[in-house]
């Protein structure tokens, strides 16, 4: 305070040298520093990814629309054909299926936690959906392919392996993301909204099918975008379940695979550089462009006005 | 006030339950609702305490007091807006029409129908002016696209919002000034057919022209609706009620024609509140 009073006010306040604090400067370096890894870790990914996935189409001249159209995957033959639509094709269907399955059970678990029981539905609930982000995929994939694949052998018709096996144990997977990112934005609605339903006789199931959901709506669905992001890009629990063969499946009994469980299988035992491996890069590279349409329509959605 | 008023309310003061006494200023009117000794808790606290109240029928009762004084509690227990508060249970009763709606076995769905209540920030659903009013009225099985119209302009009309806003139904709510969120809130609540009003400081989060407004608003409204007000505005009570109930930590101080009860008040307490000696 002495000091303070000793110095005249041009001193204490024009910016100079002598008051400047060093560690203000050190924190500022700091941060950017994080901030400029991160950005160059994913654009040198995506740069990288985009080159080696765009390889086979420019020095191997695989045709584009035969990867995107044909479903006749034989890279090994005489006469290869790299027909990747089957996958693309499993890769879109375990998505939308897990999806079908997981939102309303994850947005009614949501209603549940914030509507019906919100002190011991949280209690409850909340600690679950904890244990299940936690579990590994490969004990997920195990668990499938001990209980599920053989429950569907014996009650359908083939093996077991199949787009249903498959859809099942990432439906589980992806539900604690959808029942998360739902009960925040059910409960980030202002109360306010409930009471003016209720004041005007509004039963509470009124309350939430008219007011509340409706209200919730661009939030509850990127909770069933990002749940369907995960969902797209899970390979181990769905390459252990899905039965892995090239051809489109006619049912949801029928084994299928995906993009992710075809890179997965084959990385292995491909040379790199060779055709077949620059194919499973431009699969790498289709998995990353849906990816970002995904992330596209979140941004969409959050962005969109709630009227 | 001058001190002979003062006095005066000194001397009458050791008659404990005054607000039951009416005077010769007292205008007698039909009455709609009676709390007989009414408590109202949440958990151990009672933030009501055996009030005693007649409401009139088609008349404003304003309810004034400093904040925590219980006026708002003592509001949201008419139409069981505290049921959504687990912690809050009630001793007493409110007649309304010869049954006591805090009993166990009434149905507080149809109840808030016939008590409607605006709240102290206009809250519009995210929907349409249209779909605002219309929302409920669905609910009750009306969904003849001409009965809706003619429901919808009703309301507005009644609400003094429909020149304003006729050309903009199907804009959001949102999108509305707050004095129009607010008038909306009213006309929907007024869709409703309700018998009471309850207002809980439906003025009070707007700017000076739209309070004007909805003033004006609830003196017509007085016409067809017994009309509950809470309000911290002393000159809004004074100007719009009928009847005033002055409000002390849980207590009624002092009930009464609100012409008394700002000129001549018998309790010290009220004329302190009054004229802004605490509070």
């Amino acid at each position: 305070m002495e000091n303070k009073a000793a110095l005249s006010a041009g001193e204490r306040l024009i910016k100079s040298k002598r008051n400047r604090s060093l560690g203000e400067l050190r924190g500022k370096i700091l941060v950017t520093l994080c901030a400029l890894i991160m950005i160059t870790a994913t654009v040198s990914v995506t740069i990288f990814l985009t080159v080696k996935g765009l390889q086979s189409f420019l020095v191997n001249h695989v045709s584009p629309i035969e990867f995107l159209t044909s479903t006749n995957w034989n890279p090994l033959a005489d006469d290869p054909s790299y027909g990747a639509l089957p996958f693309i094709f499993g890769s879109l269907a375990v998505t939308f299926l897990s999806a079908l399955i997981a939102a309303p059970l994850g947005i009614g678990g949501a209603i549940f936690m914030t509507e019906i029981a919100p002190s011991w539905g949280r209690k409850v609930l909340q600690p679950v959906i904890e244990l299940l982000v936690g579990i590994p995929s490969v004990v997920y994939g195990f668990i499938g392919l001990t209980i599920l694949v053989p429950f569907i052998r014996e009650h359908g018709t083939g093996t077991g392996f199949s787009i249903l096996a498959g859809t099942i144990v990432l439906s589980i997977m992806i539900l604690p993301t959808i029942t998360t990112i739902a009960t925040d934005a059910m409960g980030a609605l202002p109360s306010s909204l409930r009471e003016g339903s209720l004041a005007l006789g509004a039963t509470r199931w009124q309350t939430i099918r008219k007011v509340l959901l409706p209200a919730a709506l661009p939030s509850l669905l990127t909770a069933v975008v990002l749940g369907m992001a995960r969902a797209f890009g899970e390979a181990l629990a769905v390459q252990m379940v899905i039965g892995n063969v090239r051809s489109l499946p006619a049912s949801l009994l029928d084994p299928s695979a995906t993009l992710t469980t075809i890179i997965t299988l084959n990385m292995g035992h491909t040379t790199y550089g060779s055709v077949e491996n620059n194919t499973l890069w431009s699969m790498g590279l289709i998995l990353l462009i849906i990816s970002f349409v995904f992330i596209l329509i979140v941004r969409y959605l959050s962005s969109r006005r709630k009227i | 006030m001058n001190k002979g008023v003062f006095d005066m309310a000194a001397t009458i003061t050791i008659e404990p339950k005054l607000h039951k006494h009416p005077t010769a200023m007292e205008i007698k009117r039909e009455t709609i609702l009676q709390t007989e000794d009414l408590s109202i808790y949440y958990g151990d606290n009672q933030a009501v305490k055996h009030a005693n109240l007649d409401i009139e029928k088609n008349a404003i009762t304003a309810l004034i007091g400093p904040s925590g004084c219980g006026k708002s509690t003592f509001l949201r227990s008419i139409n069981r807006m505290n049921d959504l508060i687990p912690v809050s249970w009630n001793e007493g009763k409110i007649m309304y029409e010869g049954v006591d709606i805090l009993s166990k076995n009434i149905n507080t769905i149809a109840l808030r129908k016939e008590i409607g209540m605006v709240f102290q920030k206009p809250n519009p659903f995210p929907k349409s002016v249209y779909n605002n009013i219309a929302h409920a009225l669905r609910f009750y099985g009306i969904r003849k696209k001409k009965q809706l119209d003619e429901i919808v302009e009703e309301s507005l009309r009644k609400a003094a919002l429909w020149d304003e806003i006729k050309d903009r139904l199907h804009d959001s709510a949102l999108s509305l000034s707050g004095g129009q969120q607010q008038r909306l809130c009213i006309a929907r609540t007024l869709a409703m057919e309700p018998n009471v009003l309850l207002l809980d400081e439906p003025s009070s989060a707007l700017d000076p022209i739209s309070n004007a407004k909805i003033e004006e608003l609830i003196l017509q409204l007085k016409e067809d609706y017994s009309i509950v007000i809470v309000t911290h505005n002393m000159q809004q009570a004074s100007r719009i009620s009928d009847k005033t109930a002055f409000f002390l930590n849980g207590s009624v101080i002092e009930y009464g024609e609100t012409e008394k009860i700002f000129t001549n008040p018998d309790q010290e307490k009220t004329e302190d509140y009054i004229s802004g000696r605490f509070g």
